[in-house]
């Protein structure tokens, strides 16, 4: 059976959703081929403008749009820019940011839970960007979310999985797909993401300002595909932090 | 001429429940940069993220001779926050007439040019020739004259702003915040106010009549702006009117406790130095040459690594193109500082003297050719 990425019945074949945020544009077409990403997000904010050079003009059809309420500060106003979205065509997915924090734009799990509320009930894809908080993860399922997408670390730091051992929380509990969203700057800590058992990794940052940004795209791509494998294998037995003991502790219980 | 208290509000300011200003400005009182070492410059370059007692040491002398590196680490920061992306803009000049006496300001309410004031008609036209070249940020600006240019003369531009432009900033006299609650919802979201010098003994030698004159209700600008709804709110110090170290730092300082205070609010630093102006070319920047201009822009992008900074067309083409590459996110293009300038005939004279004539498509290609990427918009009204 294909192994695939499944959001509220819309399946993918790609694990890997990239950010188009930080691009110059005629890269971006580019990124996404190497990428093999089938879902790109979009700051619904950059969309709306009537810029000389529009992002849209650069994504390939068939490619799923998944716009992004960034800008907003409450559930109120990323509810507004996800009706918005979907008026301009942009379709029916949404990934929820609702930030009260412009220093490390972390979200606001309480807003983020309130605008997916409302959000599900009218048939959005909803995907909320959230700080990985276990019991918040369940109202958001509860609420009607596609997926999770905890933080690994803040955007744009580049730091990795800083809260791994609370994502690992969400994936053994949560009953959705668990998407490790922002933080991701090496296409190893992307695989160590998949490893874990999230079921997708997105990215942004760490392509758009790389050296190569079509080679550090097709990067990612192999590590988290590699990642993905290594999960589906199942793990051999690895004893971490020493050998083991020759002589059996138990072997008393026999005497 | 008999020089009033610059610390006393005058009728009708509105005063804030806020310890800011003590803060800042004790903090810059405490500032001795000539303190700092090579060393604290070097540990503040190896944290993530710095404490302002590190930003202090980037803005040092000390700092200077590590400027690639502080230029390097700038880099980074801008990338890591704003990826290639190089916002645009342009000033809309709609009046010249002001109030105030600041001596190193071309519409000082002495000095003797053509004053203007755009109607309405004028602002929309002058607007749509802007929108024309593809522009959807901007910034409209009007000499520091309340009678003469009122809180709804302002909000009407707002209002036709808004018609064709994405993005709505004003840079205008420091009001309540009830009246920036009316420009809010005339369609502006950010505000910037520029401080000019935070050490207020000096302060009160350059402006010398005038509702400017007063220094707490100028410092308190931004807070009443974000208490009256807008999103963002701009700051700066007018460089190389007093020690630039020491109003760079409050500068920094003023925008770090602000955001403390309201961490929803978003921040931006203008960078402007001395400029000459009408009747006056003797004017200059002293000894804030382009290298301790780099050296705070540095400062403030590491300090704070998600403000956005804007450079403008004070500075020269060549500087102006390599600060986009390291450190400022924001650019003006088309600048016209007088009145009535967008449409052809100028009706009133000009502010300063600006350094870049570059218009829209040689700014964007220019951006364009340094791999950056030009963004019009990155905003949404909501």
């Amino acid at each position: 059976m294909e192994d695939k990425l499944i959001l509220n019945g819309h399946e993918f074949t790609s694990r890997f959703i990239l950010g188009s945020g930080k691009y110059s544009l005629e890269l971006i077409n580019a990124a996404i081929e190497n990428a093999g990403a089938q879902i790109i997000t979009l700051a619904l904010r950059r969309a709306a403008g009537k810029d000389v050079e529009n992002i849209l003009d650069y994504i390939p059809e068939g490619i799923t749009l998944l716009p992004n309420t960034s800008g907003a500060r409450n559930a109120d106003e990323a509810v507004r820019i996800a009706r918005l979205s979907r008026e301009m065509g942009c379709g029916d997915f949404v990934k929820i940011e609702a930030i009260r924090d412009s220093k490390y734009l972390l979200p606001d799990n309480y807003e983020t839970l309130k605008a997916t509320e409302v959000l599900a009930k009218e048939g959005f894809v909803v995907m909320p960007y959230m700080y990985p908080d276990l019991n918040v993860a369940r109202d958001l399922k509860n609420a009607g979310a596609a997926c999770i997408m905890p933080l690994g670390s803040p955007i744009g730091s580049n730091k990795g999985l800083c809260t791994k051992d609370f994502i690992q929380i969400l994936i053994d509990e949560i009953d959705l797909p668990v998407i490790v969203d922002a933080g991701i700057g090496r296409p190893s800590q992307a695989c160590e993401a998949m490893e874990m058992g999230a079921a997708a990794v997105m990215a942004n940052t760490a392509i758009a300002t790389a050296g190569d940004i079509p080679k550090m795209a097709l990067a990612f791509k192999k590590a988290i595909e590699a990642g993905r494998e290594s999960y589906l294998a199942g793990f051999g037995n690895v004893v971490e932090g020493g050998a083991r003991a020759s002589s059996p502790l138990t072997g008393f219980l026999h005497d | 001429m008999e020089r009033t208290d610059h610390m006393k509000y005058m009728e009708g300011m509105e005063v804030i429940e806020s310890d800011l200003l003590e803060r800042v400005i004790s903090a810059m009182n405490n500032y001795d940069y000539n303190k700092y070492t090579e060393k604290d410059v070097t540990a503040a370059l190896s944290r993530d993220v710095l404490s302002p007692d590190d930003f202090a040491a980037l803005l040092s002398p000390a700092a200077l001779p590590h400027l690639e590196e502080m230029a390097q680490r700038a880099k980074i920061e801008t990338r890591k926050h704003f990826g290639n992306s190089i916002a645009m803009f342009t000033p809309l000049y709609i009046a010249n007439y002001c109030e105030n006496y600041c001596i190193y300001c071309g519409f000082n309410c002495h000095n003797k040019i053509r004053r203007a004031k755009l109607n309405e008609d004028e602002i929309e036209k002058e607007m749509q020739s802007i929108a024309k070249t593809g522009l959807q940020e901007i910034l409209i600006l009007t000499g520091e004259s309340k009678k003469m240019s009122d809180v709804n003369y302002i909000a009407n531009a707002c209002k036709i702003a808004k018609k064709y432009f994405n993005v709505v900033g004003v840079e205008v006299y420091p009001m309540n915040s009830d009246e920036y609650r009316i420009l809010h919802e005339s369609g502006a979201d950010f505000v910037t106010v520029f401080q000019e010098t935070y050490n207020s003994d000096k302060y009160e030698t350059l402006h010398l009549e005038g509702h400017k004159r007063i220094f707490p209700y100028r410092f308190y600008a931004q807070e009443r702006a974000i208490m009256g709804g807008m999103r963002g709110v701009g700051f700066a110090a007018l460089l190389g009117l007093d020690d630039f170290r020491k109003d760079a730092f409050a500068t920094g300082m003023h925008a770090y406790l602000l955001q403390k205070k309201y961490p929803h609010a978003e921040i931006a630093f203008s960078c402007p130095r001395l400029r000459p102006i009408i009747n006056n070319d003797k004017i200059n920047p002293k000894d804030v040459h382009e290298p301790q201009l780099l050296q705070v822009i540095c400062a403030y992008r590491i300090f704070m690594p998600f403000a956005s900074i804007t450079i403008s067309t004070r500075e020269c083409e060549r500087f102006r193109n390599n600060i986009i590459n390291i450190a400022a996110t924001k650019i003006s293009a088309g600048v016209d500082v007088g009145i009535g300038g967008h449409t052809g005939e100028q009706k009133g004279d000009e502010q300063f003297e600006i350094s870049d004539p570059r218009n829209v498509s040689q700014v964007y290609e220019a951006i364009k050719k340094q791999g950056l990427q030009p963004v019009m918009s990155d905003y949404i009204y909501v």
